[in-house]
């Protein structure tokens, strides 16, 4: 068979060699379906907004931002108001992180610079095991087993202690807000662990020396290279965290309970968002009562979208407060 | 500071054999010698850092005015504080200039803002960097250009008045004119510090240093010293032969 053209070299001047070679090296079809990829993306986020949108178009007509702010949910005699679910969801999310991020970074620390190697990777993986334990398991554990052997004892001695203190007030509950951040702490504390220890084991060697070689002890290069050094990509594990305890919705059912409760005590059952569309979507049998658990659907995108924003935005802060510039 | 009999060990292999070396007061002293010959551990086992490679061990001594530094009652913080290093690459913090030679006064628990203005003012300008950064002291280190940086980690160094300064081939990632800039500082420096350079450059050697011990592997491939002595007798007069053909470039 005879080859078109005579050179090799010589086609790859011309027109059609350079679109072959182009065509050859895979660039245009790879550009294309990474790109694809990429607006892929988007499209899914705006589309599931917008559906969200038009399909809460009868509640939000009818109460306006009154749904945001009103507390009574009666489907019977149709009334939505959604703010003890808003509260519901952020306060046992905060408080979640409150705990886990000091766990999560300690383990980390240890796991990262003190842990001895045998034991590094035994102990990764089973902080990993615990990312993949499913969460209706932790529901099941929290209800069976953690709210009568550690929850229930520790609220009663908050109460007994701080019972001046408004979030301490009784009667003291098992399921409650308290059971229900434990239990999320618990279900974020790997994420943010496993981040955490990689975004450490990233840091250049020449930075630990350079502290170790002014005379730093092992805890002046973690407390001031380290974790400084690694706060963005903390920042990034903890969005993580937060996105999952924000959306977690079956463990949080079986331990919260499911009591739209506006008193301020962490000891009493709370209700969040994603518990109440779990709870509730079944029996909603009218159109309204249906737009209004879509509508909180989309307070919780909304909520959800803002937190990753802004927690964005810090991590971007930091980052170029840090590296001036040039890196 | 006089190494004694110091042998080093990663493993079961010895990587440096026996070296004895004296770094007397206010003098440069220089260690050359081929890629692999061990100067970098050495410099290393000068300051305990080389207590982070795994499964190493030595045996010798290192004696800072006279007192071993690898003794049972030696903090071996303080070490590090009395000798201080300077790496191959340019590794300031990312932090501001001012934070980066603020770091080592910082951790003894220095916080009165007069006395860390006057410590980052002096050694600046004992790195010869302040008249370039003095009007930018809170933009960060990373934005120095490479020799800029290597002063700063000089100035980060002597911030902490060490007694040694070892430096790890200083000047190897640097452009020339970076590099004489260095050379000069390094002259400067030795009014007040000890100096030990490890560095793969003769005419560096030649240019800056006192006394130069040349290191070489001997058949076992483990590191050992050749000679040591004066710069000038060791370029102009080597007693041995390893030593010739190396500074006369005939391997290596």
């Amino acid at each position: 068979m005879q080859s078109p053209r005579p050179s090799g070299l010589k086609s790859l001047g011309s027109t059609t060699g350079r679109f072959r070679r182009w065509w050859n090296h895979g660039d245009l079809p790879f550009r294309a379906a990474i790109a694809l990829a990429g607006i892929l993306v988007l499209v899914i986020v705006l589309a599931i907004g917008r559906e969200l949108w038009a399909h809460s178009i009868l509640p939000r007509e009818k109460f306006g931002l009154a749904f945001l702010t009103t507390s009574t949910w009666d489907p019977v005699r149709q009334q939505f108001g959604a703010l003890p679910f808003i509260i519901g969801t952020i306060e046992t999310s905060v408080l979640a992180l409150i705990m886990a991020i000091p766990a999560g970074i300690g383990v980390a620390i240890f796991l990262a610079e003190l842990a001895p190697d045998w034991l590094r990777a035994p102990l990764g993986t089973l902080i990993e095991l615990l990312a993949a334990v499913p969460s209706v398991v932790f529901g099941l554990w929290g209800l069976f087993v953690f709210i009568p052997d550690v929850v229930k004892p520790l609220g009663n001695t908050l109460h007994s202690a701080f019972s001046f203190v408004p979030l301490f007030d009784g009667p003291v509950y098992g399921p409650s807000r308290l059971a229900a951040s434990m239990i999320l702490a618990i279900m974020i504390l790997p994420t943010i662990t496993a981040v955490t220890r990689d975004v450490f084991l990233a840091l250049p060697r020449t930075q630990s020396e350079a502290a170790f070689a002014l005379g730093a002890t092992r805890w002046e290069m973690i407390a001031r290279v380290l974790v400084p050094q690694s706060l963005s990509g903390i920042l990034g594990a903890v969005i993580l965290g937060l996105g999952r305890a924000l959306g977690e919705t079956i463990a949080v059912t079986m331990v919260i309970g499911n009591n739209p409760d506006l008193s301020a005590s962490l000891l009493h059952p709370g209700y969040t968002m994603a518990s109440l569309i779990a709870n509730e979507f079944s029996e909603a049998t009218n159109e309204t009562y249906v737009q209004a658990l879509i509508e909180i659907g989309l307070v919780l995108f909304v909520i959800t979208l803002l937190l990753n924003m802004i927690a964005r935005l810090l991590v971007w802060r930091v980052a170029r407060r840090f590296t001036g510039g040039t890196a | 500071m006089q190494v004694r009999g110091l042998n080093f060990y990663y493993g079961n292999v010895r990587a440096i054999t026996d070296v004895n070396l004296d770094v007397p007061e206010h003098r440069i002293v220089a260690i050359i010698g081929p890629s692999g010959c061990g100067k970098s551990t050495l410099l290393r086992t000068l300051n305990r850092m080389s207590d982070f490679v795994r499964r190493s061990r030595m045996d010798g001594e290192v004696l800072l005015d006279g007192e071993n530094i690898y003794g049972t009652t030696v903090d071996v913080v303080d070490v590090r504080r009395r000798v201080g290093m300077v790496f191959q690459r340019p590794n300031p913090f990312p932090k501001s200039i001012y934070e980066n030679v603020a770091f080592g006064p910082r951790m003894l628990g220095i916080r009165n803002r007069g006395d860390l203005d006057g410590i980052v003012e002096r050694s600046l300008r004992g790195a010869a960097l302040w008249n370039e950064v003095c009007d930018k002291l809170k933009e960060s280190g990373l934005a120095l250009s490479g020799g800029q940086q290597q002063r700063l980690c000089i100035a980060r160094a002597i911030a902490m008045e060490p007694e040694v300064i070892l430096m790890d081939e200083p000047a190897s990632a640097l452009d020339p004119v970076a590099t004489s800039k260095i050379e000069d500082l390094m002259r400067e420096l030795r009014e007040s510090y000890s100096i030990v350079i490890v560095t793969h450059n003769m005419q560096q050697a030649m240019r800056i240093s006192d006394d130069t011990a040349f290191m070489n592997v001997n058949s076992q491939r483990s590191g050992h010293i050749v000679e040591v002595g004066p710069t000038k007798r060791i370029f102009t007069d080597p007693q041995q032969k390893e030593t010739e053909d190396y500074i006369t470039g005939r391997f290596g």
